[in-house]
């Protein structure tokens, strides 16, 4: 008996000792973390160089506010007043007072240096756990003056990359098409910019009308839509050096276009007698390959980032809805079954959604949906909006959205916004003048 | 003819026999229904932590007083008590000083010092299967220091009534707490397992006195670079929300705490 009761003892004494009590915390909050971006400081010497070189004084101060605004547009962190910040820039580059930061309520501190070493820039940052008292990140730049946005642009998406876990969309660059003139007459330019709205430059002189420009993952070139001899046609525009040139002789018209993953083929649509396929061309060897041949109107591809499948819109169903296929064209099947009419779909840069624009009940509407057509969200409404195009990160939509025209045919604009895939963050992206048909370049950096 | 009828009986014989044998709902009464029985909840922390009224509270301390009295009479093993732990290498200091501080504390706890006076025997009576933590440490106490025994029984079957872990109030609180302070980052993939385990070892005010990542090889494998800065998000959090709100009384029983964060349900789909 004392044995059988020992046994117990010693039995239920090893469970005692290992009991740990557990608790499971399943909810948090979304607030934009609280984030001090110290402005980056700089010695009297560099500060005259600045001055001399860039004819601007403080660059330090200027590369932090890049870096602010950056951080502060994704709606996933919340900048803290300058004002607030107890520790002098340069001291706490070298060694912050983290009690000092943590009473603004800072979790993560931003410090750096920017000085001016043999004619380059040199920009060194640190960030900063603030509640661990620790560094979590250091790095330093060395590039031209003249490329100090740029820096700024890199060090947001490090600081991005490390606290999110993904990587950055600040460095890069964002091609569209820039409108003027009354709603009849418009005259419409391929536009390039910072996808921070700086750095603003025309591509073309607004004598043709130009559509739909795509942006080559891999490099600088760009395809879009344009009219040679009365005919919409597909074109390949070099940025670097402002070559372009149509893509195939077709017969017909070709529309849609969007480059592979790879950079190396685009796809688009072709159309003759009221039947559109669509087409793939090696950029190479100018080779012509149809992909889906049905008498209905397919278009609208897009490439998986993988390059195995390809997603587009299509009427065969009677109403156009979204099938995904085999980059041979076989395997089609039909996605989308949600009520009104779904198009543009766009393939994430991850690979794990498909973005499209739909029509319902008189309203547009930017959703996603899993690439099975499973889990659609329909992200945001609107009176006109569509066009999608995934940040290379595939964290966030950008896309242009139209009002409508008051009965004295005033009121009419079309502007770029964007929003994150919660649906929440939504923005204007700010442009000079009224815009269409955004797409989102890849890093440059990478 | 009569040999036939005599093995199909034995037969039917058997089969009822077995039947009635291993069928038991053949032998069962049909069930009764117990009456219903009306009861009243009472949320557990807010029982133990009621503060006492007035009057209550005076009777308690004088029968805190005269059990103190009691105790310094029989003198003898409390001596022992002191001398022993010397020369026992254990964490006697640790012991003494969480005793103090529930010595300190004029919890209702207190009034368990009554079944101090039961003497051996009864309790051995006390014993049930439902007592067994009660025995746990009264076997440990044995192995220790043998003096302690009624002062430690007594407590252990304080945590005996307590519940095991935390109790829904307090599990709530303190999740209430660090959902606040938890900043999920929304950086991260909704399609992987996005579950961090922390275990923290806490001081009775809550605050921590160690934090560690159960999980942390994978900390640094490739392609995982997300749950590096979902388990620095917790640690945040922890570190945010200290001391933590944790309960009162029962410092044993959540010195050690493990926090298993799953962003999983807030980024899902």
């Amino acid at each position: 008996m004392n044995l059988f009761r020992t046994l117990i003892i010693i039995f239920l004494f090893q469970f005692k000792a290992y009991a740990l009590i557990e608790v499971d915390i399943t909810r948090g909050n979304l607030n934009p973390l609280p984030i001090a971006v110290s402005p980056l400081s700089s010695d009297k010497d560099s500060l005259d160089n600045f001055e001399k070189i860039l004819k601007k004084k403080d660059i330090g101060s200027e590369i932090s506010i890049i870096v602010e605004s950056n951080l502060k547009q994704t709606g996933l962190f919340n900048p803290l007043e300058k004002d607030a910040f107890l520790q002098k820039p340069e001291i706490a580059h070298l060694k912050p007072r983290f009690e000092d930061w943590a009473l603004i309520k800072a979790q993560a501190l931003i410090t750096g240096k920017v000085e001016i070493i043999d004619e380059k820039l040199r920009v060194e940052f640190r960030l900063w756990d603030v509640l661990a008292a620790k560094e979590m990140l250091a790095l330093a730049f060395t590039t031209v003056p003249t490329n100090w946005r740029r820096v700024g642009h890199i060090l947001s998406d490090k600081i991005y990359e490390r606290l999110t876990g993904e990587k950055g969309y600040f460095d890069t660059r964002i091609i569209y098409v820039a409108e003027e003139g009354p709603k009849t007459k418009r005259i419409k330019k391929l536009a390039i910019m910072d996808q921070d709205g700086f750095n603003l430059k025309y591509l073309t002189l607004g004598n043709e009308l130009v559509l739909t420009p795509r942006f080559n993952p891999t490099n600088q070139m760009v395809t879009y839509l344009s009219y040679f001899r009365n005919l919409p046609r597909v074109y390949l525009l070099d940025i670097e050096t402002g070559e372009q040139e149509v893509v195939g002789d077709f017969p017909g018209m070709t529309f849609a276009p969007r480059f592979s993953p790879d950079g190396k083929k685009i796809i688009m649509s072709f159309a003759m007698d009221g039947n559109s396929d669509i087409y793939t061309m090696d950029l190479e060897n100018r080779v012509v390959e149809r992909i889906t041949n049905y008498p209905s109107i397919d278009t609208s591809p897009s490439y998986s980032p993988d390059g195995k499948h390809i997603a587009f819109n299509s009427d065969r169903s009677k109403y156009q809805q979204i099938y995904v296929m085999r980059s041979d064209g076989s395997n089609v099947k039909r996605i989308s079954f949600g009520n009104g009419l779904y198009g543009t779909p766009v393939w994430s840069p991850r690979g794990d959604l498909i973005a499209f624009t739909k029509l319902h009940k008189g309203k547009f509407y930017i959703g996603v949906m899993r690439t099975d057509g499973s889990g659609e969200r329909l992200l945001t409404e609107n009176y006109y909006q569509e066009a999608p195009s995934w940040s290379p990160n595939g964290r966030v939509l950008i896309f242009y959205r139209e009002t409508k025209t008051d009965e004295k045919g005033e009121g009419f604009s079309a502007k770029l916004w964007s929003i994150d895939l919660t649906g929440y963050n939504e923005r204007q992206v700010l442009t000079k003048t009224d815009a269409s048909d955004p797409s989102w370049s890849s890093l440059l950096s990478n | 003819m009569y040999k036939n009828i005599a093995i199909s009986t034995c037969f039917h014989l058997l089969i009822i026999i077995l039947a009635t044998l291993s069928l038991p709902f053949l032998i069962k009464k049909p069930i009764e229904l117990p009456p219903i029985v009306s009861i009243e909840l009472i949320q557990i922390t807010d029982k133990t932590n009621i503060p006492f009224a007035p009057k209550a509270k005076k009777i308690i301390e004088k029968i805190k007083k005269k059990e103190e009295r009691v105790i310094s009479e029989q003198a003898p093993p409390k001596k022992i008590k002191k001398e022993k732990p010397d020369a026992v290498p254990l964490p006697d200091k640790k012991v003494e000083k969480v005793k103090k501080i529930e010595e300190k504390k004029q919890n209702p706890e207190k009034i368990e010092t009554e079944i101090k006076q039961v003497s051996e025997f009864e309790k051995k009576e006390l014993f049930d299967p439902n007592n067994i933590a009660a025995l746990i440490d009264k076997s440990k106490e044995n192995i220790a220091e043998t003096t302690k025994i009624t002062k430690k029984i007594t407590q252990s079957q304080d945590r005996n009534i307590e519940p095991r872990g935390l109790s829904l109030n307090e599990e709530d609180a303190l999740k209430a707490q660090i959902f606040g302070c938890w900043s999920i980052p929304l950086g991260l993939p909704y399609n992987e397992s996005l579950l961090v385990r922390i275990k923290l070892q806490l001081k009775p005010d809550g605050t921590v006195i160690k934090s560690e990542i159960l999980d942390h090889a994978k900390m640094n494998k490739p392609g995982q670079g997300f749950y590096k800065v979902l388990a620095e998000s917790a640690l945040r959090a922890i570190r945010l929300c200290q001391p933590l709100r944790v309960p009162t009384t029962g410092y044993d029983r959540w010195k050690d705490l493990q926090l298993n964060f799953d962003a999983s349900e807030m980024l899902g789909g």
